[in-house]
């Protein structure tokens, strides 16, 4: 079976630029609305989706991601309805990667082969789960290694490269780096350290690397573009639906769409 | 036939080296955390194994906090039940009125051995801020403290205790805005803070190795209780008995009995208006809950079949928790202790019967234990003795109490 999510950083990396990756909170504002969102961040240009997993602690997200959580699950989401909503965005997108992205809880509640086995029916091609670190790998990596479901790690600048190697152990698809210590949505890291930071990951691994946390405008996420294999925008996202609601689908593909344009015009001359 | 999980040699060897009590416990928290994590704990072992460090720690409990701390045999309240002889551990006289000022003093030394230049804590009933706020005084390193809306609403002389000692206090309003949401927004902050700021977790909660230091700092009050039934009674309790929310001083008290099979041991749960009523109504996590991760460990949790999290309710806002330390979740799977609960109304009669009958007004927390106390002790023979943690004074609720009895005050 070929890999959506190779694929995808493969054929953005063929037109000669870094991959659009989006993230979503699953259900906001409601299980309904949601499908029109995921459709409006490929119509806009995403490469890969990330479908938020709500949850009620959400303790590594700023403010945005928090409030789409309370949205979401104000409305009744369940862990059933995320599931729907991925197997229904398989069917509409067969191609385009889809991860699921929350915290523990949610995902090992009913088990972890549970879990890995509902990823894999519904086609879903990778997990980041933010609260599981590779000291707790047997929490929930083996049920989807197995299931063949990647299990995708995140690495932060408090990784260092003694601790790098068990990161990467066990993980797959490709590397979340988090280019600030801090929660989702708030400031940005210097273009500085992120270059570094991407040169010491690909020392490690082959797994391509995606820059996220704090991303915001069409610029960052170019400048990020020219050291990255993959760029995450998130809560700038996240925001526009919780400023549009129901409506906020053309938004939505037109703000993804700045950023994809931003990826796609070709590296200044130096 | 081979034991699929044999049980250790001693109970009190715990966790194993990557921090698991059993199935629980372990480390659940975000990567950036996790180097630090990773580095606290190699401090706390080296700390452990510095005799420069307990003998500063067994300094400060006996100049600052006033340890020993008495265990009081209650005569009174030993024949109002007519059955086991009850002595209390009288942590509500250690300086701040509680017995979370213990762990505070031995984490500020790890945080000041560590270099931080900045602490942060979660509170639920203001208690652990005020410890907080007091060990950050006197060792001046400035302390931020995290504390729900609703517990700053309901625990305002706390709040004003913990500015007066230098502290600022931040109202948390998001989720259900009480102990737990402190606690994700103390996380959220840490996170972004990891270079300079220490985080004094208050209770036995929280990533490995915070159940367990909090736990070895804590351990001071059955250690004492031992030595001091031994001096009074020549003989160990046939039961300690603690209230239990995170708890930290329930398993202060119990660790150093775990390893004597003849001291029952039994932790007492929030059943705020009832268990049978369902969530949103209790804090028993054990009595009501499920196995599941948060806050760093997998522990026993109010959640639903999704695995969100529940709300909790108890009058006591130091109860008002929906989880509760791992090792708790460990020693009642393996049968260890016995988790019971006791309703707000219990606990309400029993801090009532105590400011009557010894002239000690307890804690809410505190007065779980000895609402569980009023039906146990009666069931026991007056040649048994009953050990109970008397874990906090009970000035900070009486504005709750006078409300819940319709006085105005």
């Amino acid at each position: 079976m070929s890999d959506r999510i190779a694929d995808a950083f493969a054929h953005a990396r063929a037109e000669g630029r870094a991959a659009l990756v989006t993230f979503v909170t699953g259900g906001d504002p409601t299980p309904q609305d949601t499908a029109a969102v995921l459709d409006a961040l490929v119509e806009g240009g995403a490469d890969l989706i990330e479908l938020g997993m709500p949850f009620t602690d959400p303790m590594a997200d700023g403010t945005a991601i928090q409030l789409a959580n309370l949205r979401s699950l104000g409305a009744g989401t369940k862990t059933a309805d995320i599931f729907a909503i991925a197997g229904a965005f398989r069917q509409r997108h067969p191609l385009i990667p889809l991860i699921l992205m929350g915290y523990a809880n949610p995902m090992i509640r009913r088990g972890a082969e549970w879990f890995a086995a509902q990823a894999r029916a519904a086609g879903v091609d990778g997990v980041i789960c933010v609260d599981i670190p590779p000291e707790e790998d047997a929490e929930l990596g083996p049920a989807l290694r197995a299931a063949g479901v990647h299990l995708i790690r995140l690495a932060t600048p408090t990784t260092d490269v003694a601790r790098l190697p068990a990161v990467l152990q066990g993980s797959g698809g490709f590397l979340y780096y988090v280019s600030v210590a801090g929660i989702t949505g708030k400031q940005q890291a210097a273009q500085a350290s992120i270059e570094q930071a991407v040169e010491h990951l690909k020392s490690g691994t082959d797994l391509p690397i995606a820059v996220g946390f704090g991303v915001r405008t069409p610029e960052q996420a170019a400048a990020i573009g020219r050291v990255a294999d993959g760029v995450v925008v998130g809560s700038a996202i996240v925001e526009i639906v919780g400023q549009h609601g129901a409506a906020a689908a053309p938004h939505v593909k037109q703000y993804v769409g700045s950023l994809r344009a931003a990826l796609n015009a070709k590296e200044p001359a130096r | 036939m081979t034991v699929p999980n044999p049980l250790p040699n001693s109970l009190r060897s715990q966790p194993d080296d990557r921090g698991h009590f059993g199935q629980f416990g372990g480390r659940y928290v975000a990567e950036t955390l996790m180097p630090l994590i990773l580095e606290l704990e190699k401090e706390y072992r080296r700390a452990k194994a510095d005799p420069a460090f307990e003998q500063e720690y067994q300094y400060l409990l006996r100049q600052y906090v006033g340890r020993p701390n008495p265990l009081y045999f209650a005569q009174r309240l030993t024949e109002d039940l007519g059955g086991a002889k009850i002595y209390l551990k009288r942590e509500e006289l250690n300086h701040t009125g509680a017995h979370k000022i213990n762990n505070c003093i031995g984490q500020i030394l790890l945080a000041k051995r560590m270099g931080k230049t900045r602490i942060i804590a979660e509170t639920g009933a203001g208690q652990h801020g005020v410890a907080t706020a007091t060990v950050a005084a006197l060792f001046n390193i400035p302390c931020t403290i995290f504390m729900g809306a609703v517990d700053v609403a309901r625990q305002q002389p706390n709040v004003f205790r913990m500015k007066l000692l230098g502290a600022e206090v931040r109202a948390v309003e998001s989720g259900t805005a009480t102990l737990k949401d402190a606690m994700n927004e103390a996380l959220r902050d840490w996170v972004a803070n990891v270079h300079d700021t220490f985080y004094i977790i208050g209770t036995v909660a929280g990533p490995h190795p915070y159940p367990e230091l909090v736990r070895d700092f804590q351990s001071v009050i059955g250690k004492e209780t031992r030595a001091q039934m031994m001096e009074a009674e020549g003989r160990l309790p046939d039961m300690v008995l603690a209230c239990v929310g995170g708890g930290s001083n329930a398993i202060g008290m119990f660790h150093p009995f775990l390893d004597d099979p003849e001291v029952a041991i039994v932790g007492v749960e929030a059943a705020g208006r009832g268990i049978e009523l369902g969530d949103g109504h209790h804090a028993a996590s054990i009595a009501g809950g499920a196995p599941g991760v948060l806050h760093g460990n997998k522990t026993f949790l109010l959640q639903d079949e999704d695995g969100q999290i529940t709300d909790a309710h108890s009058i006591s806002a130091g109860l008002d928790y929906p989880g509760i330390g791992p090792e708790h979740a460990w020693l009642h799977e393996i049968g260890r202790a016995r988790y019971v609960s006791v309703t707000d109304d219990e606990a309400l009669e029993a801090f009532q019967k105590l400011c009557r009958l010894e002239g000690i007004i307890p804690a809410l927390e505190s007065a779980h234990a000895l609402a569980a106390l009023e039906k146990l002790a009666p069931q026991m023979g007056k040649d048994q003795i009953i050990a109970v943690n008397l874990s906090g004074r009970g000035d900070k609720d009486i504005f709750t109490v006078a409300k819940a009895l319709g006085v105005e005050i």
